[in-house]
């Protein structure tokens, strides 16, 4: 009990809100990291999803992809990239590894969509003259786009706990407060830490869960 | 005075045999405390998901609470689950032991709980209609056929923890973790990519493990596909 109220005090006492290592500048900069790298891993892999899924071929690379990122440990790749030339480049090494660990989720579920749309449909689509770029965005897309979502979703929370380890390879974001705590043996400003990333994560899938509820019918099929 | 000696170790390079020989003991220590901590979290998850799943099959309410409770815990990244859990273990092996339980529970409950929930209807009414008590059709009928399931969240649950295992490193069990982190601080590449390595082996390793363990268990299956 002790424990957490201490936690509770050092959230509340205004000196760890501001400055560069405050908790403010930390919000920002997992806010920043999280919304850039989901930005540019769906610019990498939904299109690339999309082309596959529109011709049916390298199934087998899209779903194996996800099965391989979650053997390769995310710790590991941030270090690794950190001691090769990319390291020496500030942010670079934290945001490849988010975007690594961001574009299986995407690819794997927005191919599965797309090969999930009932085949009647689509030659329906063909018989009534449709072009396959006709095709792509007026049927397979709209049908396979809960899927889709559900993808964006997962690697929005699977951003946000990558930004928290790349702290432990002195990266920016909420997970600094933690590796700092842990670094003066303070348990109360690691729990505060932890606190904060818990809150954020749960947060970000909030906003998904809340955006699936409000989309229209025949876009929330995937959501559960 | 002896000149440094010119080994890839003395360069620093990242392939290097000279680490895997002269370091055999470290990285074998690492890699039995790697198993360990996959191998101890994984069994007590799988020890506390089955009755769990039971008793969210059975009873409709419970199973509501039960799938949100997990969701909740699968999206708290590892850092903080293991941080929110340190003044309750402190520094010891058993706080990272019961950070990987809480997440193996929740990819095994929820897979365990889809196995049951597929077992249709009339296979249940026939296993009743020849005498079979509530027992007895959880032990010989229902948990057999959610066995695939079970198996499909047991082989993510495993290759989840070997790599979540390294984030252990913070409190100083992280089994090959450790030698990342340590080979980070001291800029090792030969370290950081062995330990890299055989994280990934690992991980492999118990994955086609299990699907043996799988295709023995499930022998039906086999002559279906055959």
């Amino acid at each position: 009990m002790n424990t957490l109220s201490a936690a509770w005090d050092w959230l509340t006492s205004a000196a760890n809100w501001s400055g560069e290592g405050g908790i403010g500048n930390r919000l920002g900069e997992h806010l920043f990291l999280t919304v850039l790298c989901l930005l540019l891993s769906c610019l990498i892999a939904l299109p690339v999803a999309l082309v596959l899924g529109h011709l049916g071929r390298g199934g087998a690379l899209a779903v194996n992809i996800s099965n391989a990122g979650r053997a390769v440990p995310t710790f590991a790749v941030l270090v690794l990239l950190l001691l090769t030339p990319v390291g020496r480049h500030g942010q670079w090494p934290t945001i490849i590894a988010l975007v690594l660990f961001a574009v299986p989720p995407l690819l794997t579920n927005a191919y599965v969509g797309m090969r999930g749309v009932d085949r009647d449909t689509v030659r329906a689509a063909r018989g009534m003259g449709m072009t396959g770029g006709q095709l792509l965005w007026r049927v397979e897309v709209p049908l396979a786009l809960p899927l889709i979502l559900t993808g964006v979703r997962v690697a929005a929370v699977q951003l946000v706990a990558t930004a928290t380890i790349a702290a432990l390879a002195g990266g920016g974001g909420l997970g600094r407060i933690i590796t700092a705590g842990f670094n003066l043996a303070s348990t109360p400003q690691v729990v505060a830490g932890a606190v904060l990333v818990a809150l954020f994560a749960l947060l970000v899938e909030g906003v998904f869960e809340t955006a699936q509820r409000l989309a229209p019918q025949w876009a929330r099929r995937g959501a559960s | 005075m002896t000149a440094p000696p010119d080994d890839c170790l003395a360069r620093n390079e990242w392939l290097c045999g000279e680490y895997l020989s002269t370091r055999r003991e470290i990285l074998l220590d690492a890699v039995l405390q790697h198993l360990q901590l996959t191998g101890v979290s994984v069994l007590l998850g799988l020890v506390l998901a089955v009755p769990l799943a039971v008793a969210a099959r059975r009873w409709r309410g419970a199973a509501g609470p039960v799938l949100g409770v997990t969701t909740v815990l699968y999206t708290i990244p590892s850092l903080a689950m293991f941080s929110l859990l340190l003044p309750v273990y402190g520094l010891s092996a058993w706080l990272v032991i019961a950070g990987l339980v809480l997440y193996s529970l929740t990819l095994l409950v929820r897979n365990i709980l889809a196995g049951l929930r597929a077992v249709p209807e009339e296979t249940r009414q026939a296993a009743r209609g020849m005498g079979y008590g509530p027992v007895r059709l959880l032990l010989a009928v229902e948990l057999p056929l959610a066995l695939p399931a079970a198996m499909a969240g047991l082989r993510i649950a495993t290759v989840s923890a070997v790599s979540l295992v390294t984030i252990g490193a913070i409190v100083g069990y992280g089994g090959l973790g450790n030698l990342i982190y340590s080979g980070m601080n001291t800029y090792f590449k030969a370290q950081v990519l062995a330990a890299s390595v055989l994280c990934v082996v690992i991980a492999v390793a118990a994955d086609v493990l299990l699907l043996g363990v799988q295709r023995v268990l499930t022998p039906w299956l086999r002559e279906a596909r055959a």
